[in-house]
């Protein structure tokens, strides 16, 4: 990456940039699981900072920066902002830089509880009370959604960026996707708790195609009429809390998924640390 | 990366590379002498521990995946054992079969990387695999082949490779066609051949004389190496339950750290991993993996840890004849999952990852929710061991320059493949030591 070019001339290939926050590094992944295409795409782009892969980073302004994580901290705020200086292109990767991530869950809980339930010394952490999507702090050009992302879908988004082109990408139903398919559709047919008619495409409806409800991995769909799901499944004999519970995973920081959680749930109690010796014993 | 000079020298290293996650290293000498060393993780908490609390139990194998995208098998695994074993069932046979296929699939593809785009261009002088692959696109494209194989296994058995969708607790949501397992076969006989030449490839590998003086830890299970169950042993004659494992581990919080550093008892370091798992159990080894181990010039205990290369690379060749062997003898699981009753109970799982031993504790009310959780992560047990590395590999090294010093301590930390972001998410604090 850091090697000149054996002509000597100027490296002319655009640059890209992999940066992370909070997250699993899952999304990073999907770039270096592209087996087939990974060291021909390290030949049309220079990867200029991606510490998952090396240790040689080169300085901006980058044509385009792939980002993945949340933002929960006051040093990770300021960062975004100093990458987004740098990139003339910021694409966010999954739902944790789309959307918060599983870890938005706080933004639920009393301020404090989490850091104090985790950690013996909260006063060693910084950390935000939130968990909040990248587009909450700078511009965002595209949100690739996905949790993780479908490796495809990357694919896709690359290869449109480096041409200059919009990427394709569905924003409808993972309903469509079972028709296409061909699968039964689960909660009709069954009764099975499913996401699929207000969640995105772009898994190909991995899970009904299982025999397992969709659980929203890829965050809510254009126009999705959650309400609606919400009473489907309350009518299918889902208890409140669980239909809550359904729409509060990954995606819980967009607002379609979370405020329906919210609607769905009783308050929610602030978590207290719970001791060791407090905690139920085997029946 | 470094400075300094003459009786006091100081060597940074504020992005380490190349790791999961996000962390970095401080080293100080004086006068010769190695005084201090620290592996600082800044990675941000995500708190799942605190999260997982007030979720059904059946939520924690998808929840607990996010904490790490290189190896979300392994969290689905010890929660499905953890939440098992709190509600008191065993699953069948075929169903713990398929898991350790599955689970297979997750070490081939996180040996491969760690391997192959992780730690190998270290060995050969190279910034990253990208820089390798012009000049030996052989053995990138073979590395890149054998990981490939591996998520074609994981996306068979889980759906997809990264945060699989089949696993629940209690089993599978559905059995895999024994027609799409048998389509496993070829390529996992390749990804074998391929596996037996990459133990060749680093074996040639020159590797720096450091010894270290390892109390190892791992899981034990009669006649087979160590992947989904087992009960947990040490070199130093430990053999315990997972949940005496469990009571025995105490994390301490530090300063410097969204890690929680664990010990045995609160005192006693120790390492899990590659290492710790070969020096238990290569005795078990399929013939293949084990005459490949002795053919790289390996004994029954390694205890040099650059040279955690090569036992990655002979566990690598286990993996694909392991699931070489479950496909074989593959029987779809029916059912595919056996229920799971919501009651009250406290249950431990203890699996291996591909890079150490992973704890997950429940505590469970009689509705099948989560009240505690408890998850104790490879890279808290190994880091302080990391650090007393560090300061050999330093102390060895201090005729290098500072640049080199600096990538030879970045390698040392990379030795055991640490997962930060696996680290520094959580983590419930049992006893505290000023």
């Amino acid at each position: 990456m850091t090697a000149p070019r054996p002509d000597g001339a100027p490296d002319a290939r655009p640059t890209l940039a992999v940066w992370k926050f909070a997250s699993c590094d899952g999304c990073q992944l999907s770039l270096l699981d592209c087996e087939d295409e990974l060291l021909a795409l390290a030949g049309a782009v220079r990867i200029a900072h991606f510490t998952e892969m090396s240790r040689a980073t080169v300085g901006g302004p980058y044509d385009v920066s792939l980002v993945e994580g949340s933002i929960t901290t006051a040093a990770d705020a300021a960062r975004i902002r100093e990458i987004r200086t740098d990139s003339r292109r910021l694409i966010t990767i999954g739902a944790c830089a789309s959307a918060g991530g599983i870890q938005a869950l706080r933004n639920f809980a009393a301020e404090g509880a989490y850091v104090g339930a985790v950690y013996a010394h909260p006063e060693y952490i910084s950390s935000l009370s939130t968990s909040t999507a990248i587009s909450a702090h700078v511009p965002v050009d595209f949100e690739l959604q996905g949790c993780p992302i479908d490796q495809r879908q990357l694919l896709e988004v690359i290869t449109a960026e480096l041409v200059g082109r919009k990427p394709v990408i569905p924003t409808h139903t993972v309903c469509q996707e079972c028709k296409g398919r061909g699968t039964v559709c689960l909660l009709v047919a069954h009764g099975t708790a499913c996401l699929g008619p207000v969640t995105r495409a772009g898994c190909g409806a991995l899970c009904p195609s299982i025999g397992r409800g969709c659980f929203g991995c890829f965050g809510p769909s254009d126009a999705a009429n959650t309400d609606a799901l919400a009473q489907c499944l309350l009518e299918s004999g889902m208890a409140p809390v669980d239909a809550s519970r359904l729409f509060a995973t990954f995606y819980a920081g967009n607002p379609v998924f979370g405020d329906q959680s919210q609607a769905l749930a009783e308050p929610i109690e602030p978590i207290e640390p719970i001791e060791p010796e407090d905690r139920p014993v085997q029946q | 990366m470094t400075h300094g000079s003459g009786a006091q020298r100081t060597v940074s290293v504020e992005g380490l590379s190349r790791v999961e996650g996000e962390g970095s290293l401080h080293v100080e000498v004086r006068d010769g002498v190695v005084e201090e060393v620290a592996l600082s993780i800044f990675e941000p908490p995500r708190f799942f521990e605190a999260l997982l609390q007030g979720r059904r139990a059946t939520e924690a194998p998808d929840i607990t995946a996010r904490i790490c995208g290189i190896c979300p098998v392994a969290y689905q695994m010890s929660a499905c054992a953890a939440i098992e074993d709190a509600v008191g069932v065993t699953v069948d046979q075929e169903v713990a079969d398929l898991r350790r296929l599955l689970y297979c699939g997750e070490w081939i593809q996180s040996h491969a990387l760690h391997i192959y785009l992780l730690h190998a261009p270290d060995f050969l002088g190279f910034a990253d695999a990208v820089e390798l692959a012009e000049r030996d696109r052989e053995a990138v494209e073979r590395g890149l082949a054998i990981k490939k194989i591996g998520n074609l296994l994981m996306a068979a058995v889980g759906g997809r490779a990264i945060h699989p969708v089949n696993v629940r607790v209690g089993g599978f949501y559905s059995a895999p066609a024994p027609s799409d397992i048998a389509a496993l076969a070829d390529p996992l006989r390749r990804a074998r051949d391929l596996a037996l030449d990459t133990v060749s490839w680093v074996g040639g590998f020159e590797f720096p004389d450091v010894t270290g003086n390892y109390r190892f830890v791992s899981l034990r299970t009669p006649g087979r190496y160590p992947l989904e169950s087992g009960r947990v042993a040490s070199s130093d004659g430990l053999d315990l339950t997972p949940t005496a494992f469990d009571h025995l581990v105490v994390e301490e919080h530090v300063a410097r750290s969204t890690a929680l550093h664990a010990r045995l008892g609160g005192d006693l370091d120790y390492l899990t991993g590659p290492l710790a798992r070969y020096a238990l159990n290569s005795s078990v080894l399929p013939d293949v993996a084990r005459e490949a181990a002795t053919g790289a010039g390996l004994g029954p205990v390694v205890t040099n840890p650059f040279q955690s290369i090569v036992v990655r690379a002979v566990e690598l060749v286990f993996a694909c004849d392991e699931a070489l062997r479950l496909v074989n003898s593959y029987e779809p699981p029916n059912p595919p999952a056996i229920d799971i009753p919501a009651r009250a109970g406290v249950g431990t799982g203890v699996t291996e990852a591909p890079r150490g031993l992973l704890l997950h504790s429940y505590a469970l009310d009689s509705d099948g929710v989560i009240v505690t959780a408890r998850i104790v992560p490879p890279t808290s047990q190994n880091q302080i061991t990391i650090e007393a590395d560090l300061k050999r590999v330093v102390q060895g090294a201090l005729s290098l320059s500072d640049a080199d010093l600096a990538w030879r301590c970045e390698q040392a930390v990379r030795n055991h493949d640490p997962c930060i972001s696996c680290a520094a998410h959580f983590l419930d604090v049992t006893v505290v030591r000023e």
